[in-house]
Parts: structure tokens; sequence; C-alpha cells
């Protein structure tokens, strides 16, 4: 389970709008997602697989139906893993100078 | 149409290491938004997840206890009311080894179509699941995870 996948998964505007719509509604199928979306069934079907493979996507079955689910957590660790690392610093900054700001003048 | 979310996560660990940090409080502190699980890990034990304050954040009972691999949870919300009003949810957490990689399934399910509960929930396993990953496979934390605030 690469981040290299999870990258990759991500750099395609139809496979964010896959996610997207599966954080709209969760649990659709097949179906719904090629109704909802201006895809081919068989474009829809690539880019689940890809996503699947990424992790970006669980599924579960219920009977003969197959539902989708978006899946945050590679998400979440490119945010602590590439963003809260880089935004920490002004983070601390902007505390600090709330701190002194807000400090009861001596 | 049910609510509910399923989350994956592949963790470099082994199925007893972390079967052990999902049911072990203290463990459950270092990653779980500071909450912490109190049972008598059996099936049909009452389950509670409390806060840092030890005040009760969710209850219900335990209803599958099956070491390493598979623990179901009755699940509902008691610190807001319209929460607790959707009643008890589901949460069943699955551990199968892959390799030198253990994955780990949490689907949590209430039957009730748009789930204020799993609303909720479905924002704070991400990053509940991300952190457990990293304190398994570095042993230590790379960024707190801010506190479970109280309703």
């Amino acid at each position: 389970m690469s981040m290299d996948a999870v990258f990759r998964a991500l750099a395609d505007r139809s496979r964010r709008q896959l996610l997207d719509s599966l954080h709209a509604c969760g649990g659709q199928t097949l179906n719904q997602l090629c109704a909802q979306l201006d895809m081919s069934r068989q474009a829809v079907t690539k880019h689940l697989a890809i996503l699947e493979q990424a992790n970006l996507v669980t599924t579960s079955w219920e009977g003969r139906e197959k539902h989708h689910f978006l899946n945050a957590v590679p998400i979440n660790e490119i945010a602590e893993r590439w963003i809260g690392k880089y935004e920490r610093g002004p983070l601390q900054a902007l505390s600090e100078l709330k701190r002194r700001l807000e400090r009861k003048e001596p | 149409m049910n609510s509910k979310f399923v989350y994956v996560t592949y963790i470099r660990t082994t199925p007893a290491r972390l079967w052990e940090a999902l049911t072990d409080p203290e463990f459950n502190r270092q990653f779980w938004s500071g909450t912490y699980q109190e049972t008598l890990w059996k099936p049909g034990a009452e389950w509670k997840l409390k806060l840092a304050d030890g005040r009760v954040a969710d209850a219900g009972e335990v209803v599958e206890f099956e070491p390493p691999r598979r623990l179901v949870l009755k699940w509902r919300n008691e610190l807001r009311p319209e929460l607790t009003a959707e009643g008890y949810s589901r949460c069943v957490m699955e551990l199968e080894p892959e390799g030198e990689l253990v994955k780990l399934t949490v689907t949590h399910s209430l039957e009730k179509e748009g789930s204020q509960l799993i609303n909720a929930v479905s924002t704070g396993w991400p990053k509940i699941l991300s952190s457990l990953k990293t304190l398994l496979e570095s042993g230590a934390l790379v960024s707190e995870i801010p506190a479970l605030k109280s309703a």
C-alpha cells in the first residue's frame, strides 16, 4: 500500500470526482455511480479498480450488491505527512502572536 | 438504506500486537484521541468509551470477541442527545494478516438513513487509524491528535 499509489490515484480528475461522489453519498453501487457521473460504465469500473488498489475506496457486499465507500485513512496520512508537518511552524507562530496580543499589559 | 462507513488500513505489525493496541486502555489513550475503552472484554459485557476526564462518550456492549481476529461492539453516543436518540450502531473491527502487514477493517453502521452518529464518527476514524498505524510502525506519534471535544 504505497503512498505513490495514493498520489497516482488522486492525480486524475475523474477519480477525484468519484471520491467526491462517494463522500457526498457513501455506499453507492456501480450503477448508482454511473448514473451520477458523466462517464462510461467501463471508465467508472477502471477508475474504481485503481482507487480500490490505492485503498482510497473500500467495498462491502450486501447480497449480490457491491457497495463502495470512501476510505479517508490514506488521505489523512497524506495530510499528516505532507501538510501537518509544514503547517506546524506557522501555526505555532500564530498561537504565539495570539498569546502576546492577548497578554494583559503589566 | 442504512448509514455505514468502511475503513481499511494496512499496518506493519502482528495481529497480536494490533489486537493489544485496540483493546488495551493504556494503548488506546495513545492513538484514540485521548479516549479509552472500559470493559471486561467478553461477549455480553458492558462497554464504554471514556474521555480523558473520565466522562462516558459512548457506551454499549461487546457483541463478539475473538482475539486476534474479530471484535464487534454495540455502540451508542452518550454525550449528544440527538445522537443518543439514534440508538445503537454496530462497529466491527476485523484483522487479517497479509504478508508482513495486517489489514484492519473498521465497519461502523447504523440502521438509519443519514445517521448523524455515523457522520460524526466518520471524521474521527481516519485520524484514529492513521495515528494507530504511526504508533505501531514507529513506536511514536507523528503529531498529537486534538482531544475529542465534548458536546
